[in-house]
């Protein structure tokens, strides 16, 4: 289904009509270029459209946007199902049971009848049968969000945002244009804490997103990432931060998230990784002070290496403007070779190929509770854990055929 | 026992609540003006606590318990800033100086504030007792706080024989007494920070007069959080009071609270530290407050807001127009169903 939706733009980048040419015209690379920030998936990577007619007949779940080499969980099947309506997915059973204030008299009246019967109509023929249902249903929500009627944690999650708004933004930028491959999910513990430790790369950091995502639609998890300060300190991508689950990256809320079960997750590059040139790419930062170390070691959990291929590439760092930098108070300005040159359109990340791999989980609560201040001890964990990320890049990198596929 | 601050709305009642507990003989309520309300059996002694006299006053009346509840949390109840500053830190200084020379006292309780903790991006996300503030307040009530806290930190240092009770209170709301908070929530439209979304932890001012004898008589050694369960964002508090948010950049808000100062729009206290609370908010770990204090606040946040909004005015977009589409549309659908 997702596929019939997909609405061909001009030629869709192809050679224009009755040209004879072999390369689109200048007017259909415009219209492919300049479609909305849905469409670059189809615009400019002009084989997925193609494959996925191709290919849906033979093996529908093949083309799944996250594909795990390793043996593929349940989960994954569903992927797809929930993919389609990201806003009426899940609560169902909510909007069955319409809500209790009803005024059939004023509904009843000629009017209102009328035009909601046509509107009803209309609904049908969009939205398919159960129309009603899913307006109920969109209602329900947007009744929920402006009267405030949600939970928040107390680090300021608003899981019901996150999941269905925030990820459903991130899903098309990391199934169709990152097209993320997951692997060794199954080194996620299914419940209680863990930390997962991440390398950090791609001068905007975008792959803590794409993490989140790909836990939470692989293992059902909500990654909670821990973040520098400056994170918070930033107007709205501090406020979203939060309701997406983040919190400072301190040892007191590394230990409270751990110790209550939560699958928190740390870069600790920190920015000397998000920040690194292009040239030192797939090259570890220093890991901080292993704080991370300590507070997995206090709290007995688990320590999940995660490396991820792809996210270097997607904004090549050559340079920086560190009066610029300064003057704003952010530790760098990025210059790529897109941007500031081609202005917003530099903002457009290179469509690199992702890979995800989890590795085998480091378990820590075989330390007494001591060893937390054992600074030699730590540095040594820590030192393991930075060696098994970088030598699993080098073989992802190995792995991979080109940066773009 | 003695009381400050018993012409305030949370003194009066406090004092009048410990009076009938059995278990207190005698109650003196001391303040620098009468109070306007019955108190009741409290005796009242008109007295500033700035002034050396409240030193007689606890040793001519014998004075075993004393409970320091008149730390001003605003400038209007006292009269202007320099009056409460020095209300707030000369008297808490003049009334320890006089605890200390009083042989029989046997326990201190003192209302103090979780602003100690300041409010910034480097905060964590919530606050124990044991953790102190990433950035110091520099001005305004959580300096006074700060201040405060530290002599009765000096006080307990040289009077270990006394029980020193240290309440660490969130912001209050109530329907029916006022504070810096329920003013500014009271605001319609309610000013927002720009790119910030608060988080917000309340304590019900019921909870707050409750916590006050039950840390009298419990005597439990200690600095405490006190705070409703359960945190809220600022836009959901904003939100569930059906008001209607009006997000300024930060800058204009700080302006906006000094006019209002100028003018009198009634959010007459407002101080940078109120800035930092509306952009990061704040979160109190209350573990201790339930172990060791053993006291349970009657009220979560989500209550209290919930108690809050019984009085507040309908805003304008009282009836939301998403919620009226819902219920017509349910009513369509309910009437498809029968039919």
């Amino acid at each position: 289904m997702g596929d019939a939706e997909i609405i061909p733009l001009g030629t869709r980048g192809r050679p224009g009509r009755g040209t004879g040419r072999d390369k689109p015209s200048s007017s259909s690379r415009s219209l492919a270029g300049g479609a909305s920030p849905a469409a670059p998936g189809a615009g400019e990577d002009t084989e997925v459209p193609t494959d996925l007619t191709d290919e849906v007949p033979a093996e529908a779940p093949a083309e799944l946007p996250i594909e795990p080499v390793t043996d593929v969980p349940p989960t994954l099947v569903e992927l797809d199902a929930s993919a389609v309506d990201p806003v009426f997915g899940e609560a169902l059973d909510e909007a069955a049971r319409p809500p209790v204030t009803t005024t059939p008299a004023g509904v009843t009246d000629v009017p209102f009848g009328e035009l909601l019967a046509a509107a009803t109509r209309a609904a049908q023929v969009v939205f398919g049968e159960d129309a009603d249902q899913k307006l109920a249903q969109l209602l329900a929500f947007l009744r929920r969000r402006v009267t405030g009627d949600y939970e928040v944690d107390e680090y300021g999650m608003d899981p019901e945002l996150t999941e269905r708004f925030l990820l459903e933004l991130v899903r098309p930028l990391a199934t169709k244009w990152f097209r993320v491959e997951v692997r060794g999910v199954e080194n996620i513990p299914t419940d209680g804490g863990a930390l997962v430790v991440a390398n950090h790369s791609g001068t905007v950091p975008i792959d803590g997103l794409v993490t989140m995502f790909a836990v939470h639609e692989t293992t059902g998890r909500s990654l909670r990432p821990l973040g520098a300060d400056l994170v918070f300190r930033l107007p709205f991508i501090g406020e979203l931060a939060r309701k997406s689950g983040a919190t400072l990256a301190c040892n007191e809320d590394a230990v409270r998230m751990l110790s209550k079960g939560e699958l928190a997750a740390v870069w600790p590059e920190g920015f000397k990784g998000v920040g690194k040139p292009y040239s030192e790419r797939y090259k570890l930062q220093r890991f901080g002070r292993g704080g991370f170390v300590s507070a997995a070691i206090k709290t007995g959990v688990p320590i999940v290496p995660c490396s991820i291929v792809g996210a270097e590439e997607i904004y090549p760092l050559v340079g920086n403007i560190p009066i610029l930098a300064r003057l704003l108070g952010v530790p760098y300005i990025p210059v790529t070779p897109f941007f500031p040159l081609l202005g917003p359109l530099g903002l457009v990340p290179l469509p690199s190929k992702w890979i995800i791999e989890f590795g085998e989980p480091i378990r820590t609560d075989s330390y007494d509770s001591g060893a937390a201040d054992d600074p030699m001890l730590v540095f040594n964990v820590t030192d393991q854990v930075r060696e098994t990320i970088q030598q699993t890049l080098y073989s992802l990198l190995m792995r991979r055929k080109s940066i773009f596929h | 026992m003695l009381v400050t601050g018993v012409s305030s709305d949370l003194g009066g009642r406090f004092a009048r609540r410990i009076a009938s507990d059995p278990q207190v003989s005698r109650v003196i309520g001391v303040d620098v003006v009468p109070p306007r309300s019955d108190l009741g059996a409290v005796r009242f002694v008109r007295a500033d606590i700035r002034n050396p006299v409240i030193a007689k006053v606890i040793a001519g009346e014998d004075v075993d318990t004393v409970v320091h509840t008149s730390v001003a949390e605003s400038a209007s109840q006292v009269g202007g800033r320099m009056s409460m500053k020095e209300h707030n830190v000369i008297g808490t200084m003049q009334l320890l100086a006089a605890c200390q020379r009083a042989p029989g006292l046997e326990r201190l309780v003192v209302k103090s504030s979780a602003e100690v903790y300041g409010s910034s991006s480097r905060d964590p996300a919530m606050f124990t007792e044991d953790m102190s503030a990433k950035r110091m307040p520099r001005s305004g009530y959580a300096k006074d706080v700060l201040e405060v806290e530290g002599y009765v930190r000096g006080f307990s240092r040289r009077r270990p024989d006394v029980t020193v009770t240290m309440l660490r209170k969130a912001p209050t709301v109530a329907s029916f007494a006022s504070s810096p908070l329920s003013e500014y929530l009271r605001l319609s439209p309610t000013p927002k920070v720009l790119g910030f979304d608060a988080r917000i932890q309340l304590l019900h001012y019921e909870d707050l007069v409750s916590v006050l004898p039950h840390a009298t008589l419990a005597g439990v050694h200690g600095t405490f959080n006190v705070a409703g369960d359960g945190v809220l964002m600022m836009s959901q508090v904003i939100r569930r009071l059906g008001r209607v948010a009006l997000p300024l950049p930060p800058f204009a808000i700080s302006s906006l609270g000094s006019l209002a100062k100028q003018v009198r729009l009634g959010l007459e206290d407002f101080s940078p530290e109120h800035l930092a609370y509306f952009t990061y908010g704040r979160g109190l770990d209350t573990t201790r407050m339930r172990t060791v204090l053993g006291f349970e606040p009657r009220y979560t946040t989500e209550q209290a807001v919930a108690e809050l909004a019984t009085v507040l005015a309908p805003s304008p977009l009282g009836n939301h127009p998403i919620v009226a589409m819902e219920s017509l549309l349910s009513g369509a659908l309910g009437g498809k169903q029968h039919g």
